[in-house]
């Protein structure tokens, strides 16, 4: 890796951490105004339990590419499950920068930011109803094993990654800027999440029909979906370096890539929802938005802004029509839209690479690699991520009384709203 | 219904890698990369539908 990939993969991963703050304040804005506090102060716990956890065992977990891992062998050919690196960072280089030594604090520094982002997806599909302890222990379970031993896989030089030196399917899995380890894995622990809390009272009635429970600001939601995409910027362009190896050159390419999955995402979000509901829908176009982001991570630096543009359209469709299949058939209550947006869009994602990624060398098969990769995703992560918090919900259950949800969880968890001053609507109570 | 969707994600997934590391002809290991991916889509499907709430727990 040159002296310029190091300073740049540096520079972006000073802005990537935006991206928490705008998914942040989407979810705070997506719920009840009575849980706006508690989803802001639950985000800052799990970014800081997603750091403390990665520092203690999630790194030595992940590792990095050419970092130590352990591995078995069949049949001649080398299947590298985990990373191997002493716990708490022991082993790391202080010097980031020493010659022929792999920037390993550099790997750690960007998987702490990715398990911090990891960590808020679920809190969104969680929102009204899921306690603020049981936040931060499934951060511990997400940020101390499913993230980690995914992201190793994907990133640190793990089977997946592999998946074209062994197998000769194109360069292996490639997910540059997080589309799997961040959002899949994010999205379907959310997914995970809610079929355990089950819906918000109020939200079904007896025949099943949906009730709409808005969200309480849309201009934070909004916010958000802005400054959000400014931290995406920096996470695909550090991603695409250290884990795909992209050269400095394609930075230009990755802001545009990233830019032009999200407008062609929001735009079609807005017409989708035009079309269907008579008016543009502020928050399926922010979430358009953001699937757009989501799904054009993963090939940001291997795509073509014409493929990346029907990368968006894609993503921005599936989006909408997702948050209404899973609200209206599926009974799966997501206030924040997470499940759609992280892991629907981000599958979509992974699959365009194979479709439309342009590699220099050795595509054939790239398709394979992106499909073996979702399968894992979807055989794997969401069956780990779903038993790992059923056996949670067992020990310490993990949605709060019925009390708490007329309350408000402001006022039940943390003893405060976060707007003192307003009128609390009457139904509010009633319901 | 659950438990069934929960096996069938895996063992998808199990195909798939089995497929990876025995064969090494590209059609057959496509074929069966496929229908791996296809049963972990049956045991999707299966897990989503055993978490359609009942109607007695409804509100």
């Amino acid at each position: 890796m040159s002296a310029a990939q190091l300073q740049l993969s540096i520079l972006c991963l000073l802005i990537a951490p935006l991206a928490g703050c705008g998914l942040a304040l989407m979810n705070a804005g997506l719920g009840r105004a009575r849980n706006a506090a508690h989803s802001m102060t639950a985000a800052l716990c799990a970014i800081a339990v997603a750091a403390c956890v990665y520092f203690v065992c999630g790194q030595a977990f992940q590792s990095y590419p050419g970092g130590p891992a352990y591995f078995f062998s069949a049949d001649g050919t080398i299947w590298n499950w985990i990373g191997a690196e002493p716990w708490l960072f022991r082993d790391l280089p202080m010097n980031g920068f020493a010659q022929g030594v792999p920037p390993a604090f550099l790997f750690a520094w960007f998987g702490m930011v990715a398990a911090g982002l990891t960590a808020l997806i679920p809190i969104g599909s969680g929102a009204d109803r899921w306690r603020l302890g049981a936040i931060c222990a499934s951060t511990v379970l997400l940020s101390g094993i499913t993230f980690p031993l995914f992201a190793h896989w994907a990133w640190g030089g793990g089977w997946l990654a592999q998946l074209g030196a062994n197998f000769g399917l194109g360069r292996g899995f490639l997910d540059a800027g997080g589309s799997a380890a961040i959002h899949v894995v994010g999205g379907l622990t959310a997914l995970a999440i809610v079929w355990i809390l089950g819906s918000r009272r109020g939200k079904y009635t007896s025949e099943g029909m949906p009730m709409a429970i808005p969200g309480h600001n849309a201009v934070l939601v909004l916010f958000g979906g802005i400054i959000a995409f400014v931290g995406w910027l920096g996470l695909n362009a550090a991603g695409a370096i250290l884990f795909a190896g992209a050269e400095t050159g394609r930075t230009p390419l990755i802001a545009v890539n990233t830019m032009l999955g999200a407008s062609a995402a929001a735009l079609v979000a807005a017409l989708v929802t035009k079309l269907r509901y008579g008016k543009p829908d502020a928050s399926l176009v922010v979430n358009g938005w953001v699937g757009g982001l989501v799904a054009g991570s993963a090939g940001c630096a291997f795509v073509h802004p014409a493929a990346m543009v029907i990368v968006g359209l894609v993503a921005g469709a599936l989006v909408t029509l997702s948050v209404e299949l899973l609200d209206l058939r599926l009974e799966v209550d997501d206030p924040g839209g997470a499940i759609s947006v992280h892991a629907v869009a981000g599958l979509w994602g992974l699959l365009a690479v194979g479709m439309f990624g342009r590699l220099e060398a050795g595509d054939q098969g790239q398709f394979w690699a992106q499909l073996i990769g979702v399968g894992t995703l979807i055989g794997f992560v969401l069956p780990l991520t779903w038993g790992l918090n059923r056996l949670l919900n067992l020990a310490m259950p993990q949605r709060v009384a019925p009390d708490a949800e007329n309350q408000g969880m402001d006022l039940y968890e943390l003893g405060a709203g976060a707007y003192p001053e307003f009128i609390t609507h009457a139904d509010d109570f009633m319901r | 219904m659950k438990i069934a969707g929960f096996l069938l994600l895996p063992t998808g997934w199990l195909l798939m890698l089995a497929a990876l590391a025995l064969l090494s002809r590209s059609g057959p290991r496509s074929a069966f990369l496929l229908a791996g991916f296809a049963v972990e889509i049956l045991g999707l499907v299966l897990f989503v539908r055993a978490h359609l709430a009942p109607k007695e727990d409804r509100d």
